[in-house]
């Protein structure tokens, strides 16, 4: 039966929201257990012990863990491997940065971005930013390693109770690589391109003036700010919110579409959205066709109700 | 300020690689392999900008290689059958015989995006030097006044004009001769014709704005080799244009749909015309359920051989649709902008300059065969039925009517809200893609940098949000293709003020040549803007 | 100091991807091919260390088909000293990519490599991190700043969570992200005088590499379309969509 090691990931002695994910894909290959590198890192073990159908925690401590260096992780990884047929990480900067050096250190490909699992030896990826999806089967001779897309996947149930086992690992750490300092993203707003809410503003929003119901819905809801090329070009925001074709490409948990019409040049930049919520006055908007949640009304009233309506 | 410019000497250089410039290019290395040619092209790469149905007939292909058959270009079905058809709202009446010049007997379907990158090819291995990527902006002079290069646009100029920190400023290139092979409504071709009144003596222009889909269709449904003409609905009498619909292989069909520009209609929208057009009952079943490949715009010269500008001036001459070379009844211009480049490649080797090249192409069998259907597209200014008569007449004599109808410039045309009576156009409800213009546009991978100056100049804004609100209800808003124009409701004054969406932009010149108040003025954006067709 | 940079050949990013109606790929027939731009970005780094005076050498490799020297022809316009052509498939995969790589670098004895974060075509992100693990050198991926300090560099990385600094001692191997710089504009008469710089080519075998690709990849598709949703009439519908679906 197929061993699967999915890589925990830390931060501030927190387990990254993304491991429960990559867990659920990781379940239907196989038996699953959770690696986690860390200094001091009971809580985050109990934390990835608690997701459900996690088969066992290994903890192991080091004070290079502190923060997660691939060139120190990849060899520590690679001294676990030996029992497991799969190794899994998340497709998080962590994961994307240390996965394919763990498997050029196994001298295996990787699968990057796993949006589902086919078969023990068989997936589906996303290539050409998500414009295309192919098939990808890889040898079973060979172990796997693999970045799961976490924005494919559920993440798996709390409940569980797995064992945490302290394990030291034989690994040569190298001094090639030194951490420095970190610069957590400045500013209450949370930047657009990783912010799991976003709220964006079309020309519907009618002046640089109105646009403050947007950054007001925005701040209530903790999210980011987005605008449409429209927006933009009417001088309503700045250029450097706008979403689409030819600004960013954003992929958030819950995207607000407020006074946008739906072009589809606006469209390509959020179409790995999860919930697409449309507010815009004109019914037949070409956003409503895409759009989860629609509400066909007056932004100028919706947004002030929303507001006051999320206490 | 001046600032010191790069210079790069060539003996001829051509601006534009469509078909007539790198005809004119190949043929010249052809002929004098020493001669150092230097093609500039404002697409990213080339083709990217070319448009067209298109049906050519080779004959200027076997001038140049003479076995291109053995390696054509990448789209290239031969012509199996013609068929041609009226039009009304419900029916299609397929015409027993093809009017002579429809007949594409020995002619072939063609890509002309991918014919160009086809030649371009053929002419780099010939050591032209191609630089795609890199727009002329404006012609360069000597001091006798003559021309003597263009310089190349500045990169790097953010939307106020000011230097942005990649600004690198466009080269000047000199060269002997300068070929004008812009196509239709080139910009510097515009330029200079004003400069030296080369169209002192002839009539006022004429276009067409034309529309193309490439379309993917399920399996079995196309006749390779098939091309159908149309006019009719969802056209009504009084407004020239028609469809042409081209059947390639591997299941894909290309449709064309050309609307005259001196149609009279403030409120008409030739993009909707196209799209109803593909919505005609004789068409039920054959779109749906495939895709579009590519979508594109260009104008075209209708104008023929009375419209055509003195092709010569001191240091510069035309080739091709700079100058309107479509032979109308034909449908055809490929082959005969060709020629004309062959001919000034001809000219130069033989006479190392252009003077002569104009007498030299009134010598031509390309002038001969514009000069005889020169009658065709100006009968159709008194509507469809005036216009066939005519055209059926002139076809007869073989244009050696004594006479030369005149052409009015397109713009002049458009009447007034208030004393133009719309026909029932006997529009549906549409269904097949694209949806609207966005749409369209985005199937054109028009690409812009949105941080550099308006390319589409506009005189006079005020006239949009008075005068030209009340006589033509803004109709800059429904001719262009992808909808750059847009009337927006203006914060500020109250009332509407014109939005111009300049990244939307096709490069189709439509714009510079159907406003009524001619103040629209179409410059090269930054070189390598603008869309990037694949096979049209 | 030589500066190694690969580029890649690939669809260029304004070119809609359709998928070929036989699920074999993508249509790649008359499309535009340009410079990957994170590679393009990453040629830019390396120019303007070079420029700098910390660099004597930038040289571009690419590996994939002869017709991929296009794009060597590019960034020896933007500036690179010489490119190497390694033939190979088009479609080799990150791992023998890498491996071709750190042949490269050992011939070359280049201290550091500056590639683009991932591809655009394949999306992978993997061939930084693995030539660096080949050559069991520190890696610095999605870099958005880089400073020569003698014998290391600092990078600051775009992560998740913000910016991350880190130090590498070199030869180190560096990815780089969207904000690492804006490429420069390629000058025409640079243009001309690319075609005059050398290009070597070398084949797999010569750099003592096997080909052999370990995945298989098939049955291309397009993505499936959004469904419409549905409306609510308020806003109280619209909170209570929302809570249901868990998103407040």
């Amino acid at each position: 039966m197929a061993k699967v090691l999915v890589i925990g990931e830390q931060a501030d002695g927190k387990l990254n929201d993304a491991i429960a994910k990559v867990v659920n894909c990781a379940q239907a290959i196989g038996e699953v257990d959770v690696a986690i590198f860390a200094k001091g890192g009971d809580g985050v073990a109990a934390e990835a012990a608690k997701i459900s159908g996690v088969n066992k925690v290994l903890l192991v401590e080091n004070d290079v863990n502190e923060h997660a260096l691939a060139a120190s992780l990849a060899p520590q990884i690679v001294a676990l491997a030996a029992e497991y047929t799969h190794i899994l990480g998340s497709s998080s900067t962590v994961g994307r940065d240390v996965m394919p050096r763990v498997a050029a250190l196994l001298d295996v490909a990787q699968v990057t971005d796993i949006m589902s699992v086919e078969g023990e030896y068989s997936f589906k990826r996303p290539v050409y930013a998500g414009n295309a999806i192919v098939n990808v089967d890889v040898p079973n001779d060979k172990k796997l390693v693999g970045t799961v897309r976490v924005a494919s996947f559920k993440a798996a149930d709390q409940g569980g109770s797995a064992a945490v086992e302290s394990v030291n690992v034989d690994a040569e750490i190298p001094t090639h690589t030194r951490f420095v300092s970190t610069e957590t993203s400045g500013g209450d707003r949370p930047d657009l391109q990783s912010a799991k809410v976003v709220v964006s503003g079309g020309r519907g929003v009618g002046s640089e003036e109105n646009f403050a119901v947007i950054y007001s819905l925005a701040d209530k809801l903790g999210a980011g700010v987005g605008a449409s090329r429209a927006a933009v070009d009417s001088g309503f925001a700045p250029s450097d919110l706008q979403v689409g074709q030819t600004g960013k490409i954003i992929a958030p948990e819950l995207y607000f579409a407020v006074g946008i019409s739906g072009a589809i040049q606006h469209l390509a930049g959020i179409k790995d959205a999860g919930t697409i919520v449309a507010i815009n006055k004109d019914a037949d908007a070409p956003i409503f066709e895409v759009a989860d949640i629609g509400l066909v009304g007056d932004l100028f009233s919706v947004l002030p109700e929303l507001e006051a309506a999320l206490g | 300020m001046t600032e010191e410019r790069d210079v790069m000497e060539y003996d001829v250089v051509i601006v534009g690689a469509g078909p007539a410039g790198l005809a004119t290019a190949i043929k010249l290395k052809q002929l004098s392999p020493d001669t150092s040619v230097c093609v500039l092209e404002k697409a990213s790469m080339v083709g990217a900008h070319s448009v067209a149905g298109a049906a050519i007939e080779p004959g200027p292909l076997d001038e140049l290689f003479p076995d291109w058959r053995d390696n054509p270009p990448p789209v290239c079905v031969d012509v199996s059958k013609d068929e041609f058809f009226f039009m009304t709202a419900k029916r299609s009446i397929k015409f027993p015989l093809n009017p002579p010049q429809m007949n594409n007997h020995g002619n072939y379907i063609v890509s002309l995006g991918a014919m160009c990158a086809w030649l371009g090819e053929k002419a780099e291995a010939l050591e032209v030097e191609i630089y795609p990527g890199f727009a002329a902006v404006e012609a360069l002079f000597d001091d006798q006044g003559a021309v003597m290069g263009v310089r190349v646009g500045d990169m790097g100029i953010d939307k106020d004009g000011k230097q942005k920190s990649g600004y690198t400023p466009g080269i000047d290139i000199h060269a002997k001769l300068t070929i004008l092979s812009e196509g239709c409504r080139g910009s510097l071709s515009k330029q200079l014709i004003k400069h030296f009144e080369l169209d002192s003596a002839c009539d006022p222009q004429t276009y067409g704005i034309g529309f193309k889909e490439l379309w993917q269709l399920p399996q079995g449904r196309v006749t390779p080799g098939l091309v159908q003409h149309m006019f009719g609905w969802p056209l009504d009498n009084m407004t020239y244009g028609g469809a042409s619909v081209y059947h390639l292989d591997n299941d894909r069909v290309s449709i064309v749909f050309v609307v005259g520009l001196d149609y009279q209609d403030p409120n008409l929208m030739p993009f909707e015309c196209f799209q109803q057009f593909k919505h005609h009952p004789m068409f039920e079943g054959f779109f749906e359920g495939g895709e579009i490949v590519s979508a594109g715009a260009r104008a075209i010269n209708e104008g023929g051989f009375q419209s055509m500008p003195k092709l010569e001036m001191p240091g510069a001459i035309m080739v091709g649709d700079a100058a309107g070379m479509l032979n109308m009844p034909k449908l055809k211009g490929i082959h005969t902008a060709m020629n004309s480049g062959i001919l000034a490649a001809t000219h130069y080797a033989e006479n190392k300059s252009g003077e002569g090249y104009h007498q030299a192409f009134l010598a031509s069998s390309t002038a001969k065969e514009l000069h005889a259907v020169r009658n065709v597209r100006p009968g159709f200014r008194h509507g469809m039925l005036m216009g066939l008569i005519n055209a059926g007449f002139e076809t007869v004599t073989g244009g050696r009517t004594p006479w030369t109808l005149a052409n009015h410039a397109d713009h002049s045309e458009l009447q007034k809200l208030a004393s133009y009576v719309p026909p029932n156009r006997e529009y549906v409800e549409r269904t097949l893609a694209p949806r609207d213009r966005l749409a369209s546009q985005y199937l054109a991978a028009t690409e812009h940098d949105e941080d550099q100056p308006v390319h589409l100049k506009v005189a006079d804004t005020t006239i949009c949000s008075t005068q030209c609100l009340e006589e033509y209800n803004n109709p800059c808003t429904r001719f262009c293709p992808v909808g750059v124009y847009e009337m927006v409701e203006d914060e500020e004054q109250g009332g509407l003020r014109l939005q111009i969406n300049a990244s939307n932009c096709v490069h189709c010149k439509t714009c510079d040549i159907k406003d009524p108040y001619q103040i629209i003025t179409w410059v090269p954006p930054e070189g390598g803007s603008g869309p990037n067709y694949q096979n049209l | 100091m030589k500066i190694l940079v690969p580029v890649k050949r690939v669809v260029d990013y304004n070119v809609r991807i359709q998928v070929k109606s036989d699920n074999s790929g993508v249509n790649l027939d008359g499309v535009k091919m340009s410079v990957n731009p994170f590679d393009e970005i990453a040629v830019e780094e390396a120019l303007r260390i070079k420029e700098r005076g910390e660099a004597e050498e930038v040289i571009a490799v690419t590996i994939g088909d002869s017709a991929a020297q296009e794009q060597l022809r590019t960034v020896l316009a933007m500036g690179c000293d010489r490119a190497i052509l390694v033939e190979a498939p088009s479609d080799l995969e990150p791992l023998a990519v890498a491996k071709t790589l750190k042949a490269l670098v050992e011939k070359e004895d280049a201290q550091l490599v500056i590639a683009g974060k991932q591809a655009i075509d394949d999306d992978s992100g993997q061939v930084a991190q693995m030539l660096a693990a080949l050559l069991s050198c520190a890696q610095a991926t999605f870099a958005s700043k880089i400073e020569l300090a003698g014998d290391s560099a600092k990078v600051t990385r775009e992560v998740d969570a913000g910016l991350e600094t880190i130090e590498v001692d070199l030869p180190a191997v560096v990815s780089a992200d969207l904000r690492l710089n804006e490429p420069r504009y390629v000058k025409l008469p640079d243009i001309m005088k690319a075609k005059r710089k050398p290009i070597d080519t070398l084949s797999l075998a010569e750099l003592g590499v096997d080909g052999t690709n370990q995945l298989t990849v098939s049955n291309w598709s397009a993505p499936s379309a959004r469904e419409p949703g549905i409306k609510v009439e308020d806003v109280a519908g619209l909170v209570g969509k929302l809570k249901e679906k868990g998103l407040l």
